[in-house]
């Protein structure tokens, strides 16, 4: 089972994001996934997580992930303000948006850390809501490139059941962009 | 044709209401029901259901306008949580004295003081004793799968049916969940009959006040007093245990999944240990006794599908062989012990099943439960075997206090 906790803030499409990639994993074939936003009041702004599960299998377990195998980082601010990394495997991979390299992050522990300036992808592609870049669906296309769970492909298909066509078409293109700009540090180590 | 939609618990109940075309839907939104009650408004607005939406001021109206739509003829529906139930408890009684088929979600939540919007089954649990059948769901296929049979066992025994599920837990957790064609859900569930109908056409009283014995009717037929019609729901219950296995059978073939009748069980056939509970967290009971398993323990699991009617005989069968006991409960009778361990230990009275039954309080207020906890937990019950003589206490999983 792959365990994905996803980081950012309210109103950034953290539970969306956890949405579409549980459809582009059931599409990919996985038998068995789940997606939960962080059980009861939201605030925007405020730090939260979202969760996605995928396995072959149905999934039995509905409790709380307690050490995730990826966690995706939406909003890099959050960083300093949660311990990620407490509820992160080691070994485990680290997907964030960042316009930094992987060595100008003080990452400490064994993990492969993939970053993606996906905020940037999505200004230069004008993929705006009330002003803001849109960096949830990017962040898909990051996690397609450092996973290798879910195609490009899934993940464009998984786009089109939560949004209509046209969004769906807008979102995909930032998705392919951070695809192909992902860049990944194997297992990140730092004295 | 299969069609798997990825969706929370309370998308897969407004689905599973929809397709069995209620005529009156009147409830009032709570967290974590909320959404459950704004998708069917919106199926209603939408036209998608042909039903009427009443809006009411509180629970206790939301129940009695289903009581009287399903007086006069309507198929209905209602759902709440937590205080929201509590706020119905005199009308519960009222619909399954009146014998109406009524069916209900209770999306499972704590109940205050002090306030929590987050999951238990305390809610549901403290009206057990209300004459509702309480069928208790493991996971969203279930959620849609029951709400579905509970029309069909509801208005065949005429007893109300309380489809309860973890809130937030189920409730906002998404998974893929096959939807049942809609053709084929009217050719399983019959339109309802009512058993009286109140119309114009044919004034009558209802319910009238009874006296303590049997009376004559103004034609002079000798009619059933309050204890008699008192009996005929407890002799109801008696004949929905065959009822609700028979719809779940029937359900099986129709539609390819069976969830168990009144029960469940998880390699229970060679098991030592077996853990037992209702709803979601009998599923996370499952994943314990694989982890219990890959360590040479044979474990197994009980879920209690129907808390009413009690499934007696099949929980005597499903634990004959067991040789230590767990209940994990999201509720407790305070002042004893969780009500399932009670109802437990009662049924296996008189039978051959010696075996130590310990009592886990779990999960209150949302407190999260993990299958590891439930495996430590199954791990300490066999250490415990050789204890000849076992005491009556309830241990509280993952609570720590001064």
């Amino acid at each position: 089972m792959h365990e994905v906790i996803w980081h950012g803030r309210g109103g950034q499409g953290v539970v969306l994001a956890a949405q579409i990639l549980a459809e582009s994993a059931y599409l990919q074939g996985f038998g068995g996934v789940t997606s939960a936003p962080t059980f009861g009041p939201e605030r925007r702004g405020a730090p939260l997580t979202a969760s996605t599960r995928i396995s072959d299998a149905p999934i039995r377990t509905v409790s709380q992930i307690e050490q995730a195998d990826i966690a995706v980082v939406l909003d890099p601010t959050v960083m300093t303000i949660v311990d990620i990394f407490g509820r992160l495997k080691n070994g485990g991979t680290i997907i964030i948006n960042t316009p930094h390299s992987a060595d100008d992050l003080s990452i400490d522990g064994c993990f492969t850390v993939a970053t993606v300036d996906a905020s940037g992808i999505a200004r230069k592609q004008r993929l705006m809501v009330a002003g803001a870049p849109v960096m949830n669906t990017p962040m898909l296309g990051a996690f397609a490139r450092a996973t290798g769970l879910v195609s490009l492909n899934c993940v464009e298909k998984g786009l089109k059941k939560k949004m209509p066509a046209d969004r769906a078409a807008a979102n995909f293109s930032a998705v392919s962009a951070a695809f192909d700009v992902t860049v990944i540090t194997p297992k990140h180590e730092r004295d | 044709m299969s069609n798997v939609q990825i969706i929370t618990g309370n998308e897969a109940a407004a689905v599973g209401v929809k397709l069995c075309d209620p005529r009156v839907v009147a409830a009032y939104p709570i967290t974590p029901q909320s959404s459950l009650a704004e998708i069917l408004s919106r199926y209603v607005e939408g036209g998608e259901l042909k039903a009427e939406y009443v809006r009411v001021e509180g629970e206790h109206s939301a129940l009695t306008v289903c009581i009287s739509a399903s007086t006069v003829g309507a198929r209905v529906f209602t759902a709440t949580s937590s205080n929201g139930l509590l706020y119905m408890h005199e009308q519960l009684h009222w619909a399954a004295g009146s014998r109406l088929p009524i069916v209900m979600c209770c999306v499972n939540r704590g109940v205050g003081a002090p306030w929590s919007i987050f999951n238990d089954q305390q809610d549901s649990v403290a009206q057990r004793d209300t004459g509702w059948i309480q069928m208790y769901c493991r996971d969203n296929q279930e959620i849609i799968d029951t709400i579905i049979q509970a029309y069909r066992i509801a208005e065949q025994v005429y007893i109300p049916v309380m489809v309860c599920y973890d809130g937030f837990v189920l409730s906002h957790t998404m998974m893929p969940v096959d939807i049942p064609d809609h053709e084929q859900v009217l050719k399983f569930l019959p339109p309802y009959k009512p058993h009286t109908i109140l119309s114009p056409e044919d004034p009558r009283t209802i319910n009238s006040v009874l006296f303590p014995g049997r009376r004559e009717n103004p034609e002079g037929v000798l009619c059933d007093g309050y204890m008699e019609m008192r009996y005929k729901l407890q002799a109801a219950f008696e004949k929905a245990r065959a009822v609700i296995t028979e719809t779940n059978a029937a359900f099986a073939s129709s539609f390819g999944r069976d969830h168990g009748g009144l029960i469940w069980t998880y390699m229970t056939d060679d098991a030592e240990l077996v853990m037992t509970g209702m709803g979601s967290i009998a599923a996370e009971a499952i994943a314990a006794a694989d982890m219990l398993r890959n360590e040479g323990i044979k474990a197994g699991v009980v879920g209690i599908r129907v808390f009413r009617p009690f499934p007696t005989d099949d929980v005597i069968q499903a634990f004959e062989r067991a040789q230590a006991i767990l209940t994990f409960e999201k509720a407790i009778s305070y002042g004893y012990e969780g009500a399932l361990c009670s109802d437990l230990k009662a049924a296996f009275y008189g039978t051959g099943i010696h075996a130590p039954v310990h009592n886990y309080v779990a999960g209150l207020g949302g407190r999260d439960v993990k299958p590891r906890e439930l495996a430590e937990a199954g791990r300490n019950a066999l250490a415990m075997l050789d204890v000849r003589t076992m005491k009556n206490e309830t241990r509280w999983l993952n609570c720590y206090t001064g």
